[in-house]
């Protein structure tokens, strides 16, 4: 059982797609071996060193190594169906179509069979079919596997009639065992010769078997295995910052990952900047090393940073200093350039700033973010509006102020420079700069909080605003997007959410709910549409869309990814409890939270069981035209069951209406779950849909009062149970 | 590919002292030339980069092979500082080369050139880093790196893909070597202005500042408080109308051509008018029109650097400058077809077309 390399050697790929390359290389090498029928015996996607397919990649090259293959495929017996026996023969003779039928199957006519089935009867011939070499199948399916694979963007570089690439593609290697596989791709013949390290190893490199891959490499100082890559970082990391006394380096598995994928053969150097830097603000100082130039920090125990910055090499060392140097030298150029816009940027204070906003554009139709600043605090002041009278603790003043500063930044030469600096630089500077001397210190500390958090949260994981007023600025901006946005029609479709609205919404969602906020969504939305009023934007607003509708689906879809993925409630629980209204998010979690408690005990999945039936009969009688009488009739009921479930349903529907209004959702459901044995006593004795149009009529009503009162909470059919339910 | 390593070790340079700044751009004009690229000068347009020089915007258009290589001032009036930042210049002098085509050893060819002024690449940290680069005003595009020496981003490496709205075949390499941090990392100084252009007879070195520091501090007085904003306005109409106004001849001019194709031709009055035609579309001044749209985009960066543009007008004024540089990419393109069909084809083809020709027949 041979083993098979293909080595795809480019020019350097981008960091952030060549995990996914290589995992997809992986998987379309597997997926080829089974389909062709080569595979080995135990082949799958596990990551184990043992595993029979592996898959190696380095800023230049994509590598799957397949141990074990077939040499070829075994030879199978095929059943081939021919024309129907109608068309083959006529009078008894074979007919042109029989004839070409035994040529294609390479038989004698007098050799093919009949076979019969549902259709009719059809000639047919049984055919040996010969296994091909592995090497074959591979030299010709594989192009087209590599020319499958998926790129964020892609080029040419070989003129408009050749190949896309993520990059160039300068040699390839693919072999089976000792032996070539002689495939092409891009104007290449695949061959042995790949390339070791660019420069600790340039020229020419000959893998002989597929074996020995990687220790070939690692000769020419490449590490080819990304898990090792990591781990080699990972210890000089380690090791560089062992020399300052309680030190350690900031975790940051984003920025590893990407130093993983830009070297071949990584080494670390430690380096200083001077401490007078550290006077500027934390966030200023790492995006600057992170982001800008990829470096890891330093910091203390307790989380204070150093001036030292480790920078992750793609040589081998750096005896002579040189490379420390020249990093310590641009690291130098970058803060010197933040204190200068830092300084800069004070002699026009961020009051100053907000009539610049008139000349940054928000959304080409929905104007600039001085408009946006406007419409923003109208709103901020709406919602902790709504949040005072519905008792929130909320300082309106505070976040009226924020608001108005809050996209001053963006005309700062900071956060021109470093964007993703924005809101915090505005933070820092409503901090630094004395925005009213009649302002409570506690007051501008607050505002500049608020400011600071403003596109809080970022992500799922990322925490929500640290004040209410922070939350009520996040909040007030998502919102004024997303309704502009929505009433343009430029709502997110399917994969397509080009101004990130559906993380604004998410981000709205968490910070209602971990702020707990009483704030009702559609009256949010309506607010924040309404602030668009006689705008020049409005008169290019959709007429299409029914905005209402939209907000409304959007953000139920939005509630309902919350729930399920950051809060982890059951999909059926979602479901129920949204269904019995999601206007109010700390409710309905509040509902989510009680009903997922009941959830597994007997009573509610009988309930839920009873109220799914009480649902399709109900919808029978609509199909069916059957009346539903306006109110139930005391005097119609016969039976006793019936009798006793419109006796006990007022009683138990005034205490949950009660418990309900106080958000008691424990106790409320357990007033419902003593419905149980009625409402099985009814089902029991009681047939609803009988002949005599009065007493059905009254018995439909009588559900209809059930499912009405007690699907406020929620809509206990949509709870899945056990298949035991008859 | 054993050139790097022969490379390194025949042509590094013996000497210790760092390049000055015209040694810098000597080596690189040598090195670019031993390779077999047209030495051009400076293009004499105010360009915002190298890129915008037609020697590239033009060239990389249309089917012809070309190599070439100059120093590029380009010029970004919202970039200057008054001379008072040690890192930002209103101009900055860019060193432009094009491959069309790539050869296949473009990046080891690049790294030759680092050697040759004087990095030794196996003391340094060379990377590839993703930066793609892209210019909606010319509507152009490109996939490359920026390529980062110790940290330092040194030049922008692009394979242009489109240009002037036109997908590019063959593609060309772009390589912009950002001299002045070059020359700043080989002399290792941290101001731009403490760099050393030359050693001056009595063994004074001339720096940088002496020689630009005016330039600097002068243009940002203008760009940001003097230029006039409504003369700009003015000069930008005038030049944009005048572009369009040669581009919509040239449109004419093509159209007539056109219907002419597929006429039969049989008087001989006919034939002249054809040919007549066909000079005056060769002779037509689309070069001209190019120079006239540069002149828009300058004065818009003026505009921009002084505050004078709003939101609204921005997108608008970009969009009116891209019709133009796009306009003008067609123009190019369909003038050289028409020079290439009309061009007798015994002398002007290569030894590979005649080849081809050859093959079909």
């Amino acid at each position: 059982m041979p083993d098979f390399l293909l080595e795809i050697g480019t020019e350097e790929i981008p960091a952030r797609m060549i995990d996914g390359a290589r995992e997809e290389m992986r998987r379309r090498l597997i997926d080829l071996l089974v389909r062709e029928r080569i595979a080995g015996q135990a082949i799958g996607y596990s990551d184990d060193p043992e595993s029979p397919v592996l898959a190696f990649s380095t800023c230049r090259r994509i590598a799957v190594v397949a141990k074990g293959i077939r040499a070829r495929q075994a030879d199978i017996t095929e059943h081939v169906l021919g024309p129907s026996t109608k068309v083959a023969y006529k009078d008894g003779v074979p007919t042109q179509a029989a004839l070409s039928f035994a040529k294609k199957v390479g038989q004698d006519i007098t050799q093919l069979q009949t076979a019969i089935n549902e259709k009719g009867e059809y000639l047919g011939a049984t055919v040996k079919k010969k296994g091909r070499p592995a090497a074959e199948i591979l030299a010709e399916s594989l192009p087209k596997e590599i020319a499958g694979i998926y790129w964020a963007k892609s080029m040419y570089w070989r003129g408009k009639s050749a190949e896309r690439f993520v990059r160039p593609v300068r040699w390839l290697v693919s072999l089976l065992d000792g032996e070539v596989v002689p495939l092409e791709f891009a104007g290449i013949r695949a061959g042995h010769a790949s390339e070791g390290h660019r420069i600790l190893s340039p020229g020419s490199l000959s893998i002989d078997r597929p074996s020995d891959y990687s220790s070939a490499l690692a000769k020419a100082s490449v590490v080819v295995c990304t898990a090792e890559r990591e781990q080699r970082i990972r210890k000089a990391l380690d090791a560089a910052t062992r020399t300052i006394p309680g030190a350690r380096w900031r975790e940051d598995k984003s920025l590893l990952d990407t130093v993983v994928n830009l070297t071949e053969f990584p080494s670390v150097v430690l380096a200083n900047f001077d401490p007078e830097f550290l006077a500027l603000a934390d966030e200023v100082l790492v995006t600057v090393m992170r982001d800008h130039q990829k470096y890891f920090a330093l910091e203390d125990a307790s989380g204070k940073l150093l001036p030292h910055f480790l920078a992750v090499l793609n040589t081998d060392g750096d005896p002579d200093g040189l490379i420390r140097h020249g990093n310590e030298r641009v690291l130098r150029a970058r803060f010197n350039d933040a204190r200068f816009f830092w300084e800069t940027d004070q002699r026009i204070p961020l009051r100053q700033r907000v009539d610049m906003l008139k000349a940054v554009t928000f959304q080409k139709v929905l104007g600039s973010y001085f408009d946006k600043t406007m419409r923003v605090q109208k709103l901020g002041s709406l919602i902790s509006e709504a949040l005072r009278s519905a008792g929130s603790s909320v300082r309106p003043g505070v976040v009226f102020k924020a608001a108005l500063l809050a996209k001053a930044d963006l005309t700062t030469e900071l956060v021109k420079e470093f964007t993703e600096l924005q809101g915090i630089v505005g933070g820092l500077y409503a901090k630094a700069q004395q925005l009213d001397p009649i302002l409570p210190a506690a007051t501008a500390e607050a505002i500049g909080d608020a400011i600071y958090d403003q596109y809080k949260p970022e992500s799922m994981d990322d925490s929500v605003p640290r004040s209410v007023e922070g939350a009520v600025l996040a909040i007030a901006d998502k919102a004024d997007s997303i309704a502009g946005m929505f009433a343009l029609g430029l709502q997110p479709t399917g994969s397509k959410d080009p101004f990130a609205l559906r993380r604004a919404a998410n981000g709205i969602v968490k910070i209602i709910a971990e702020h707990k906020l009483p704030l009702p969504i559609a009256k949010l939305f309506s607010d924040a549409r309404a602030e668009y009023a006689d705008s020049e934007a409005e008169r290019r607003f959709s007429k299409e869309i029914d905005f209402d509708e939209a907000i409304a689906n959007f953000m139920r879809e939005r509630l309902e990814f919350y729930l399920r993925d950051a809060r982890g409630f059951a999909y059926d629980v979602v479901k129920a409890v949204l269904a019995a209204g999601c206007d109010d998010i700390v409710d309905a979690i509040a509902r989510a939270e009680a009903v997922s408690e009941v959830r597994g005990s007997e009573d509610f999945a009988s309930i839920s069981v009873a109220f799914k039936r009480i649902k399709n009969i109900l919808r029978q009688a609509r199909e069916t035209n059957k009346a539903v009488a306006e109110k139930l009739h005391e005097s119609v009921l016969t039976e006793e069951a019936e009798k006793r479930l419109a006796a006990e349903i007022p009683a138990i529907a005034a205490q949950v209406r009660e418990l309900r209004q106080q958000g008691n959702y424990g106790p409320a459901l357990a007033q419902i779950s003593r419905l149980r044995q009625p409402v099985d006593a009814f089902f029991d004795k009681v047939m609803v849909m009988v002949d005599d149009e009065t007493v059905r009529a009254n018995r439909l009503a009588l559900l209809q009062t059930l499912l009405n009162e007690f699907s406020t909470i929620a809509d206990f059919s949509e709870i899945v149970t056990e298949s035991k339910s008859s | 590919m054993q050139g790097l390593r022969a490379y390194q070790e025949n042509h590094l340079a013996a000497s210790q002292n760092p390049l000055t700044f015209q040694q810098l751009v000597l080596r690189l004009q040598n090195f670019w030339a031993d390779h077999g690229c047209v030495l051009q000068q400076p293009y004499d347009v105010e360009v915002g980069a190298g890129t915008m020089a037609p020697e590239t915007f033009l060239r990389v258009l249309g089917p012809k092979p070309y190599r070439v290589g100059y120093v590029q001032p380009s010029r970004r009036p919202a970039d200057g500082r008054y001379g008072e930042n040690p890192n930002r210049l209103f101009k900055h002098l860019q060193f432009q080369v094009i491959l069309k085509p790539p050869p296949v050893n473009v990046q080891e060819l690049y790294l030759e050139s680092l050697v040759a002024i004087g990095i030794d690449l196996r003391k340094h940290d060379i990377k590839f880093e993703e930066d793609n680069w892209e210019s909606p005003t010319l509507g152009a595009w490109g996939i490359g790196w920026q390529v980062m020496l110790d940290g330092l981003e040194i030049t922008q490496f692009t394979y242009f893909q489109q240009c002037g709205g036109i997908d590019l075949d063959p593609i060309s390499a772009e390589l912009t070597y950002g001299l002045e941090r070059i020359a700043a990392f080989l002399q290792d100084v941290d101001s731009i202005y403490d760099i050393t252009w030359v050693v001056g007879p009595d063994d004074r070195a001339v720096k940088y500042g002496e020689i630009r520091l005016q330039d600097e501090l002068q243009f940002s007085v203008y760009n940001f408080e003097r230029a006039d904003v409504e003369k700009a306005w003015k000069h930008l109409g005038l030049y944009e109308a005048e572009c369009q106004a040669l581009l919509d001849e040239y449109a004419e001019l093509r159209g007539a051509a056109d219907k002419a194709v597929g006429e039969i031709i049989d008087s001989g009055e006919e034939r002249t008018a054809k040919s007549e035609r066909r000079v005056e579309r060769r002779r037509f001044p689309v070069l001209a029109a190019f120079d006239l749209c540069l002149k828009c985009s300058h004065l818009f960066n003026i505009l921009d650097a002084r505050g004078a543009i709003s939101v609204t007008e921005r997108v608008g004024v970009i969009a009116r400058i891209r019709a133009l540089a796009v306009g003008v990419a067609k123009a190019y393109v369909d003038q050289q077809k028409a020079e290439g069909d009309s061009a007798p084809t015994k002398e002007n083809s290569s030894p590979q077309t005649e080849r081809l020709a050859a093959s079909r027949s």
